[in-house]
């Protein structure tokens, strides 16, 4: 062993532990922050010892140079712009879309070595090696390529720019899909078998298969779907790993896919979904459609702000149930003027945050923090759902789904079982809401119908503002 | 490297990943999804072998360089993010006006 080698020993083995740690330390909020400048260390540490190696043995050419810089500065160029400049709101979306780039990475290095065999991988050619070397490429590309696409489309679904086309809820979708995956599966052997061509009907059909599976899941499942793909993300680097010989690739590569498997996982248990389901079984509102589309709601009531500012000026304890809604509406802050008035008037006001209320988990969290949120007031649902009988007024803010009775008592209801808010319980319920629509399972949500709910109509922040108003006129606040 | 001992790398790289977020409160499975996803655009490194490689190839010069491109854009914008966001926890209400 000479020198440089060692040395990118020991950075690699750092780097790992680093990484590591930067995982582990993120899934707790007080080191959250300092673990990700760890992990984001680890990484430039990695990329140091890389260079430093190959600057140590076969040295860098200056045309590798070139392309090095140009590469890095655009990536990092665009990648901190569109980090610095997306609104906390779209944060789903952003993630995806970064997601999407690192297996488009990943694909184009094993799409390079397939196309151009780097120098070494010649040397002592045999027949097994040459083997373990087509199968990673391939699974680097078919992984890469549904990591891409599917992310794509996921991003391209949550901005709204694509909707779930019609056929997709239907049967014929796993046919188009078994195509695609037959069609891969001929690509791959046809590629092992020596034909270096098929990569591109691989490359094409796996594209193809990951939009074909990304496509028909919509509403609540989309975040599960971009945790899934950034797992995916994780193992085509793992299989880039093979392809280029590196350790360091594939300890990384395998640790992000595990972790993002357990995180998936975690998801689907918060809304009661099994992966299968979120996977094949289409979007929630289709089946609904077919079942328990017919509710018509029966006993609304509507009343206006004044009268709701009135009720909250008499409580002594409020629960905020914010949803994608507030998101949508921006009205975080507003919002936050709301309760900081009630507050001042002695109210007690908690947030109830649903585990997978907004397109993603800890949307709410994240959003709520962003307008200055004290992070004791979040309440988990677990903690703050025996609190409600106690509660005088709950504020639903662009929630619907998680705040559904029916997922308690109606079992033929497709939410059946999902745990949700207890809101009803509470003596007073407000429903903020722009209209009668369903909420993004497409469901009929019973909660409306209570007696003891009121809906008032209109933008969220809009809302809050008259409210913030009305609540002046009140006095509530004032010293 | 032997194929056996990258496989072993593998298996073991899984099994800490693993055991690595067992229990995460749901405040934080953003930015845990976020920084990770950062992590996994580590194939930087296997566009950085590439690119260095590719022995004055054209073609592959621009693919790694491409490649090394969209890694880094995953990599610095992923973390960058996350930053943004874990900020907004740690930042104490006292400390606006």
């Amino acid at each position: 062993m000479n020198l440089p080698v060692i040395i990118k020993f020991v950075i690699d083995l750092l780097a790992v532990l680093l990484l590591a740690l930067g995982i582990k330390g993120l899934s707790k909020v007080k080191s959250a922050r300092d673990a990700n400048r760890l992990a984001a260390f680890a990484m430039s540490l990695s990329v140091i010892g890389l260079l430093s190696y190959y600057l140590g043995t076969s040295g860098i050419a200056i045309q590798s140079w070139i392309w090095i810089v140009i590469g890095s500065i655009l990536g990092s160029l665009f990648g901190a712009t569109l980090a610095k400049k997306v609104p906390m709101t779209s944060m789903p979306e952003t993630v995806a879309l970064f997601n999407g780039c690192g297996g488009m990475s990943s694909l184009l290095v094993a799409l390079g070595v397939a196309i151009f065999p780097i120098s070494g991988a010649q040397e002592n050619f045999d027949f097994f090696k040459s083997l373990i070397n087509e199968v990673s490429i391939s699974v680097s590309i078919f992984v890469g390529a549904i990591t891409f696409t599917g992310s794509i489309v996921a991003m391209a679904k949550l901005q709204g720019w694509l909707s779930t086309p019609g056929w997709t809820q239907s049967k014929v979708r796993h046919f188009v899909n078994i195509v695609f995956a037959v069609a891969s599966l001929i690509a791959f052997f046809d590629l092992i078998n020596g034909n270096t061509s098929s990569i591109w009907l691989l490359v094409i059909v796996s594209s193809l298969l990951g939009i074909g599976v990304t496509l028909p899941i919509g509403g609540a499942d989309m975040p599960v779907v971009i945790s899934l793909l950034n797992s995916y993300s994780g193992i085509a680097a793992a299989a880039a790993g093979f392809v280029v010989d590196s350790q360091l690739l594939i300890v990384a590569g395998a640790m992000v896919g595990a972790a993002g498997l357990i995180l998936t996982q975690v998801m689907c248990k918060g809304m009661n979904r099994s992966l299968v389901s979120v996977l094949f079984g289409g979007s929630l509102s289709a089946q609904s459609a077919a079942s328990s589309g017919s509710g018509e709601y029966t006993n609304i009531t509507s009343c206006s702000v004044e009268e709701c500012a009135l009720t909250l000026e008499a409580a002594n304890k409020v629960i905020i149930v914010p949803g994608y809604g507030l998101a949508v509406a921006q009205a975080q802050h507003t919002l936050r003027e709301v309760t900081k008035k009630l507050e001042q008037n002695g109210i007690e006001v908690v947030y109830a945050i649903h585990p997978v209320a907004g397109r993603m988990p800890g949307h709410m969290n994240v959003l709520l923090a962003e307008a200055d949120v004290p992070y004791e007031q979040l309440k988990e649902m677990d903690v703050v759902n025996p609190d409600f009988p106690a509660t005088d007024v709950v504020l639903v803010l662009g929630a619907n789904d998680v705040v559904n009775p029916q997922a308690k008592n109606d079992s033929s209801s497709p939410l059946y079982g999902m745990p949700v808010l207890d809101v009803q319980e509470a003596r007073t319920v407000f429903v903020i809401k722009r209209g009668m629509s369903a909420g993004y399972s497409g469901i009929k949500n019973d909660l409306f119908d209570l007696p003891n709910t009121s809906m008032v109509f209109g933008d969220a922040k809009k809302v809050l503002n008259d409210l913030i108003g009305e609540l002046k006129d009140l006095g509530v606040g004032e010293k | 490297m032997s194929f056996i001992s990258l496989l072993w790398v593998l298996l073991l790289g899984s099994l800490l990943g693993l055991e690595l977020i067992g229990k995460v409160p749901p405040t934080l499975h953003t930015p845990l999804m976020s920084g990770a996803n950062a992590i996994s655009g580590i194939t930087m490194l296997a566009a950085l072998t590439l690119i260095v490689k590719a022995e004055g190839n054209v073609p592959l010069l621009i693919i790694g360089s491409v490649s090394l491109g969209f890694a880094l854009f995953n990599v610095v914008g992923g973390f960058f993010v996350t930053d943004r966001m874990l900020a907004m926890f740690s930042r104490k209400p006292s400390n606006k006006k």
